[in-house]
């Protein structure tokens, strides 16, 4: 009596949902929270020559817990870290932004093309996936390098004359190596992240509620703002945190196409590790890293589960 | 039929609708008085939804016009019309509480808000939905939906409201509530009203006129008792209700009567037709005008022999399927009256039909 087949069934199935989610989190808690937590550990670690002390000694009898914190103390008083650290978080929000504005008419006109036509608009976009990111990456220092053609027309187009107004680029002619390369090249890369999961979204949209809003009184433009937008917005936020997450850490970018205006977060990683050899401050970098990252997005989590509560 | 005094409020003119060389809807006319609820009826992809959706603004016509309270409107966007339509399904807007889906049309309009607040609440009164002004539209029932729509298209107060499949979404017992509590608001707010409906007990129900459409034309337009006490053509007393469709021939043609002869029965109808002996006619005769009996009636006409073939009780009355000499199956519908009636018809037993010299209508197209 206990144990009827639809009872069966439906534990089985349970065990199977809980397989299918459970792999990729256990995948997760491998790969990403125990080193994470490793580097959080080494991040308090006092280094001795080659090896780290370990944080627990028990001494005669005493256990002692020595936690480093020095680093995090040095991160807060250097202002290289808190100039890289808002460097990063300004060009990847500056990305962002770009790709948004690019990006989101690109999707709409894609997810209000012809469905024959879609399919192959959406292999264009995912075909740079198919050559590999550091030769597209490097393809661009050639391009915008003194003679490149990219360079030229844009010189002659005196676009460089209002990059350099706009502090882009510190002298008009020279475009590599400078924010507007360093941003340029982000964008580039970046702007497939935010066009698929915007045309997603917006594919899917119902296109009655246009006609609706018509209806009452909007003209296309307004309709796009108060109906097609609000409705994009988990579009919106996706693909946002697609491109700016990535973008606060990238290094190679602002390795190949950045200047020495633009020293962003994964370069002061990147010689903390390898020319410093300094693993607990480098962890120490890493760790803030990761909280800058995830303290906004847990916040926004949290308000977006209140608003859903609220909307009850 | 009433003459209208002058101009017709909303006035359709010879309206063709060119879907690539098919044409949708195919040279209508059509004139609609101030403050009628009037129906386009008719199957699917007979074209009055895309009549609907040209008076909305959403199509626009491949010619002819479309005239409301004098203006033409033929070749306006739909938000420059003064016309409102409550969707098929609704089209509410999800991200939008009912309140803020009530208020779009008129914050579009740049009403004050104040002027806002007050419409949105007097819409909420009408349809009753006071509580929920607060919610958002998946968070409310199919029948809640619908009066939100409904009070949505009827906040800025449209000459013209336009209703496409208003009850389609609902299941049937809602439905029939429904109906004449929408009917009633409509009639409350005064507007003239055009809705789309493939159901006919809807569309007689709510409507005070009626056009029947197919393949893009109309086919009739009338009261819907007109319509279904006076079909004009067979597709038309066919699609209206049940019928039984009788072919035969003008025997005797006299201005105060006529005989028809067909094959299993003689029809004597009692008033006059347009037409000349010898034409191909149909008789149309709805299966509750005929009676049955197990005696022949007197009389040499109007009456019929056949046998019950199958029989459909349905509480109220039943349906009775006669089998004619020639074959052919007629329906009879009898009221049932009494509880336990001592002489009742059943399989293969031999009746009598019979009906009056008023009961048919002579069909010649």
């Amino acid at each position: 009596m206990s144990t009827t087949p639809a009872a069966a069934s439906r534990r089985s199935w349970w065990s199977g949902r809980t397989a299918v989610i459970g792999i990729p989190y256990l995948w997760l808690l491998v790969f990403f929270l125990l080193p994470f937590l490793i580097v959080a550990k080494i991040s308090v670690s006092e280094m001795e020559t080659v090896t780290f002390k370990d944080l627990l000694t028990l001494k005669e009898g005493v256990l002692q817990l020595s936690l480093k914190f020095s680093n995090y103390v040095f991160i807060t008083q250097d202002d290289l870290y808190f100039r890289a650290y808002v460097a990063s978080l300004k060009y990847a929000a500056v990305t962002t932004l770009l790709c948004l504005a690019i990006g989101y008419p690109f999707a709409y006109f894609m997810a209000r093309a012809r469905a024959t036509a879609q399919p192959l608009l959406l292999m264009l976009v995912m075909l740079p996936f198919w050559t590999s990111f550091l030769l597209r990456v490097y393809a661009w220092k050639g391009l915008l390098s003194d003679h490149g053609w990219v360079a030229e027309v844009l010189v002659a187009l005196g676009i460089d004359q209002l990059l350099a107004a706009g502090g882009m680029i510190a002298t008009p002619g020279k475009l590599l190596n400078t924010p507007f390369s360093l941003v340029l090249g982000m964008v580039y890369t970046y702007l497939p992240f935010m066009i698929l999961p915007l045309y997603g979204n917006l594919a899917k949209m119902d296109l009655r509620l246009l006609e609706a809003a018509s209806d009452l009184g909007a003209s296309p433009w307004v309709a796009f703002w108060k109906v097609t937008v609000p409705l994009s917005k988990a579009g919106i936020i996706a693909g946002s945190m697609l491109v700016f997450i990535p973008c606060v850490g990238e290094f190679v970018i602002p390795e190949l196409l950045g200047g020495p205006q633009t020293l962003m977060i994964g370069r002061v990683l990147w010689d903390e590790f390898f020319s410093n050899n300094d693993w607990p401050m480098a962890s120490s970098v890493a760790v803030v890293v990761v909280l800058l990252i995830l303290i906004p997005l847990a916040l926004f989590n949290r308000y977006q589960a209140q608003a859903q509560e609220a909307g009850r | 039929m009433v003459k209208s005094q002058g101009q017709a409020y909303l006035q359709i003119r010879d309206v063709v609708k060119d879907f690539g060389g098919v044409k949708a809807v195919n040279h209508v006319s059509l004139d609609i008085q101030k403050g009628e609820i009037f129906a386009l009826l008719g199957s699917s992809g007979c074209g009055k939804t895309t009549l609907l959706r040209m008076l909305g603004g959403f199509d626009l016509p491949t010619s002819g016009s479309i005239v409301l309270d004098g203006k033409d409107l033929s070749n306006l966007p739909p938000y420059e019309r003064p016309i409102n339509m409550m969707f098929q399904s609704y089209a509410l807007f999800p991200h939008l509480s009912v309140w803020d889906n009530i208020a779009f049309g008129l914050r579009r309009d740049g009403m004050p808000g104040d002027s806002v607040a007050q419409r949105v609440e007097e819409m909420l009164k009408l349809v009753q939905l006071g509580k929920f002004a607060k919610r958002k539209p998946h968070q409310m029932s199919g029948g809640q939906q619908q009066r939100v729509a409904l009070a949505r298209s009827l906040a800025k107060r449209p000459n013209l409201l336009l209703l496409d499949e208003p009850l389609g979404a609902l299941d049937k017992k809602l439905r029939e509530e429904t109906q004449l509590e929408l009917v009633n608001i409509i009639e409350e707010v005064g507007v003239t009203c055009v809705m789309v409906t493939h159901d006919q007990e809807e569309a007689m129900t709510m409507a005070s006129r009626i056009a029947i459409m197919s393949e893009g034309r109309l086919l009739q337009v009338g009261a819907p008792g007109e319509i279904y006490e006076t079909p004009s053509t067979r597709f038309v007393a066919d699609f209206i209700g049940n019928v039984n469709l009788i072919d035969g021939t003008l025997a005797e043609d006299h201005p105060d009567h006529v005989v028809i002869r067909c094959q299993d029965m003689t029809h004597y109808v009692g008033h006059g037709i347009t037409g000349h002996q010898g034409m191909d006619v149909s008789v149309a005769l709805r299966p509750e005008k005929i009676r049955l009996s197990r005696q022949e009636p007197t009389g040499q006409y109007n009456k019929v022999q056949g046998k019950v073939r199958d029989l459909s009780y349905f509480g109220s009355y039943t349906v009775y399927h006669l089998q004619l000499g020639s074959g052919q199956v007629i329906k009879v519908s009898q009221i049932n009256a009494e509880r336990h009636p001592e002489d009742v018809l059943t399989w293969d037993d031999l009746a009598w039909a019979h009906w009056s010299d008023s009961a048919q209508v002579v069909l010649t197209q």
